[in-house]
């Protein structure tokens, strides 16, 4: 469920961005001023480890798919909050330059959506109160397996609030929630399955690990500062969702018409020219990109204007084109 | 056999990101720059949008043959990660059916075009990504980010990340590999495996940690980042970002790419 730059607006992603930076700089400065030294190396390593552990694929009982751990979770209880955040921050930022998985501006919604969520809310809110401090191995699996469906729930349905406000796809909200709250379950029992599996298997064979990273992590003890920033960083969303519904009305207005209005021409047709509007107002910039009347086909759009466009285009294109070659060229030429 | 796949591609995008050319030689803090004005260029188009977007091509472009990185592993590495930005704005023909433009008798629903321009989107976006880190090795990546005020614990974590994924995902593959040899049954990995899979490689990473922060001691670390190596933005740098920045401003802000094709028509 990486989201993608092409689905969100430059609002709903800065916004993230502001979020995830805060966060970031957030546990950054907690850590350093109270962290043991022989963190530093381990919370970087176990990075390492859960993007390998990711790749590690597993069968899912009864469905015929394979899965993959996530491993927010997994850090937060092992690391503490904070260290658990950027280690899994940095496997998200490494993925998103390695794999390309998302994208730049993704990356902050991702931070979001898969760390956040798993490490200062998951955690400290439903995996401490039902584990308490020295879990019996059922209870624990069965905060993990809470906390990690809450982590999960969360993170999809940002998703879905992500894509939604950002306006360029079409899906209606309620429907795409409703394709990925009930997926995620599954994948959150999974995750929360798996992730018992591993602490638990590291709790049987070297308790003392355990033990001894709890303690260096004791640091990062979760306050509730973080809620009151995750409370603000929140805000700012809304804020700017809010902004993007008003400012944007392409998005917002086209579901709106397709759930209340659909059957009245005359409703239909002030909507048309809404948009037209609104698209026009969009494009003023750009000289002679004129809208046709805007009464058949509802929202007119020049072609004529659109063939100039294209034809610029490809002569810039071109252009660059030579550029680069000569470019690439002074090189070859300097290389020998 | 995936993990292999995965672990060689990881490789070889690293390899590239070693090359010397003009575009690998320019101060990461200019291309971590460019190419985030460019992303949020390319994202503030309006959803509709389609052949406007088309310049903007030229930024990738430039960076791919400067940097002599193969168009057709750029090519292959979009349709890989194309599926989710697809699966997305595939619903988009579905649920918009309004013809909005007219082409040639054709009329095409608004539907399409916003189609049209998420994958447009998607391409412009990721390929600047992948050109990024193809053309700039992942240290000198976290130097700039360092210079650039992101905070040192995070950096090194992510520099921690990257020396030691290489390792990980080596031991990872070896112990899948000696499992499926001595393995009866067929390929798959059963849940209860992969926990004890993952809990071993766990424990011995954890070892792996304590040895690299003996190593660091042994070798005097101080909290510092220390570089053979200091950035520094030349003349070159400015340019390219200036060059860069303002070429991005004509095509958004003053569409020159209709300007341009009108006075050629």
């Amino acid at each position: 469920m990486h989201m993608s730059d092409a689905l969100l607006s430059p609002e709903v992603g800065a916004s993230l961005w502001a979020g995830a930076a805060g966060a970031i700089a957030l546990s950054s400065r907690r850590l350093a001023r109270q962290m043991d030294e022989r963190m530093l190396p381990l919370m970087g390593v176990m990075g390492a480890f859960v993007f390998a552990a990711q790749m590690v694929n597993f069968a899912i009982p009864g469905t015929g798919s394979s899965g993959h751990l996530g491993g927010g979770l997994l850090l937060a209880v092992l690391l503490g909050p904070y260290a658990g955040f950027l280690a899994i921050a940095a496997v998200l930022m490494v993925q998103a330059l390695f794999f390309a998985d998302g994208g730049l501006l993704a990356l902050g919604a991702n931070v979001w959506n898969l760390g956040v969520y798993p490490c200062f809310i998951a955690y400290p809110l439903i995996y401490k109160p039902i584990a308490g401090s020295a879990p019996s191995g059922a209870r624990r699996a069965f905060a993990l397996i809470a906390a990690a469906i809450v982590g999960l729930q969360m993170g999809a349905f940002s998703v879905v609030m992500q894509t939604y406000l950002s306006g360029r796809s079409e899906l209606p909200l309620g429907s795409f929630a409703l394709v990925m709250q009930p997926v995620h379950l599954a994948i959150g029992l999974v995750e929360g399955i798996v992730t018992a599996g591993v602490i638990g298997f590291i709790i049987r064979e070297r308790p003392e690990i355990v033990a001894r990273m709890n303690g260096a992590a004791a640091a990062g003890a979760w306050s509730g500062r973080v809620i009151g920033a995750i409370a603000i960083a929140t805000l700012l969303i809304g804020g700017a969702g809010a902004w993007v519904a008003s400012e944007r009305p392409d998005g917002l207005e086209w579901s709106i018409e397709k759930v209340a209005g659909s059957g009245e021409i005359g409703s239909h047709d002030s909507i048309a020219h809404r948009i037209a509007s609104a698209l026009q107002g969009a494009l003023s910039f750009m000289p002679d990109y004129s809208l046709k009347g805007s009464t058949k086909q509802g929202r007119g759009f020049d072609a004529g204007a659109s063939m100039a466009g294209i034809l610029g285009s490809l002569i810039l294109l071109v252009a660059a084109f030579c550029l680069g070659l000569a470019l690439r060229r002074r090189k070859g030429k300097a290389g020998r | 056999m995936e993990m292999e796949r995965g672990y060689y591609a990881l490789g070889y995008l690293d390899s590239l990101a070693y090359n010397d050319t003009l575009a690998h030689r320019l101060d990461p803090r200019a291309k971590i720059i460019a190419t985030l004005l460019f992303v949020i260029a390319v994202v503030s188009y309006p959803k509709h949008e389609v052949s406007a977007l088309l310049p903007l091509a030229f930024y990738p472009m430039m960076l791919m043959m400067v940097g002599e990185v193969p168009a057709r592993y750029v090519a292959r590495k979009l349709l890989v990660l194309c599926p989710f930005a697809l699966m997305i704005g595939i619903f988009n023909p579905l649920l918009d059916r309004q013809p909005m433009i007219e082409a040639m008798g054709i009329a095409i629903s608004g539907g399409w075009l916003s189609f049209a321009s998420i994958m447009l989107k998607f391409a412009l976006t990721t390929s600047a990504a992948l050109l990024l880190i193809a053309t700039t090795p992942f240290p000198a990546i976290c130097e700039a980010l360092d210079r650039l005020f992101v905070p040192r614990l995070f950096v090194m974590q992510l520099m921690f990340v990257y020396r030691y994924i290489f390792v990980l995902i080596e031991e990872a593959m070896r112990m899948v590999r000696a499992r499926r040899l001595r393995g009866f049954r067929g390929e798959g990995l059963a849940m209860s495996e992969f926990t004890s899979l993952a809990g071993v490689l766990f424990i011995r990473t954890y070892e792996r940690a304590e040895r690299v922060y003996q190593a660091m001691l042994a070798r005097n670390y101080s909290g510092a980042m220390s570089t053979l190596r200091e950035l520094s933005m030349s003349a070159s740098d400015w340019a390219f970002l200036a060059i860069t920045t303002a070429a991005l401003v004509l095509i958004r802000a003053y569409g020159i790419a209709a300007v341009i094709g009108r006075a050629a028509l």
